[in-house]
């Protein structure tokens, strides 16, 4: 299967901006189907992004986060070539990961 | 070898229950101890933060103090969100020792949405896109040097997106 999780991560020398997007349905618990039945909560709790072995950015997400979440940061250093390590992990202990090379 | 076995699962059971135990004195235990203790769990999902209804309560859990306004935090959101399921925004600051940014809408079910740690070295400037349930108020919090700092700002939402 495809990964879940798409990442650009562009150097321009001094720091590298990343864009990251999930395919995930980010259920909050809230909202009703059709039928009038709750949708049980389903959303990713923690994203992080590795660089070198260190975190450069974790996010804590609650179900408020928007379907197929997008998060973009930029961090100082981060060479061309380089590897970037993207994963997650849900409310239901699912998990993804992913390596991107900064380009 | 029989033996062995069995004495591992007893064992193995022990331990099962011990943990059982203490994960409940850790519950009972979690109302009193305050700020120490969060900080502690630091790198740990704020679990208890994403089950508040309050912002206020929502801020106090996830970081024990409350923030004070200032503008030199910067929220970009638009005026009126059309679809309050996908709402743009961002949030930049030019205060130092950033080591957290988080987002709140207090008039959602749950009004933390999501928290951010920012490492040293990782700029103090994030983007995302977040759910409103209605029009609401659009908390940004930002942690540097050990201080709490906010922005906030009203969105109109015309379509909820919390479905129905």
């Amino acid at each position: 299967m495809a990964s879940s999780i798409r990442v650009r991560a562009t150097s321009n020398g001094d720091t590298t901006e990343v864009q990251a997007l999930i395919q995930h349905p980010m259920d909050s618990g809230f909202v009703k189907d059709a039928k009038g039945e709750i949708i049980p909560p389903h959303f990713i709790q923690q994203l992080s992004f590795e660089y070198d072995g260190k975190p450069v950015f974790v996010a804590d997400w609650g179900g408020g986060v928007s379907k197929d979440p997008y998060v973009k940061f930029a961090f100082k250093g981060g060479k061309k070539g380089d590897d970037l390590k993207v994963s997650w992990v849900d409310n239901k202990g699912a998990t993804d990961t992913t390596t991107a090379k900064i380009q | 070898m029989n033996i062995t076995t069995s004495e591992f699962f007893k064992a193995r059971r022990m331990v099962l229950k011990g943990a059982g135990v203490a994960a409940l004195i850790g519950l009972g235990v979690i109302p009193f101890d305050g700020p120490q203790a969060l900080a502690a769990a630091n790198d740990k999902y704020p679990e208890d933060a994403f089950k508040q209804k309050n912002e206020a309560d929502a801020i106090k859990a996830l970081y024990g103090k409350t923030a004070e306004p200032s503008d030199k935090v910067k929220m970009d959101a638009p005026e009126i969100a059309e679809n309050g399921a996908v709402v743009p925004i961002s949030a930049t600051t030019t205060l130092a020792d950033v080591t957290s940014i988080s987002f709140l809408v207090s008039e959602n079910p749950i009004s933390l949405v999501a928290s951010y740690r920012i490492p040293a070295g990782t700029l103090p400037t994030v983007s995302n896109r977040i759910k409103m349930a209605k029009t609401s108020n659009v908390t940004v919090i930002v942690e540097a040097g050990g201080k709490l700092y906010s922005a906030k700002k009203e969105i109109k939402v015309t379509v909820g997106g919390c479905g129905g």
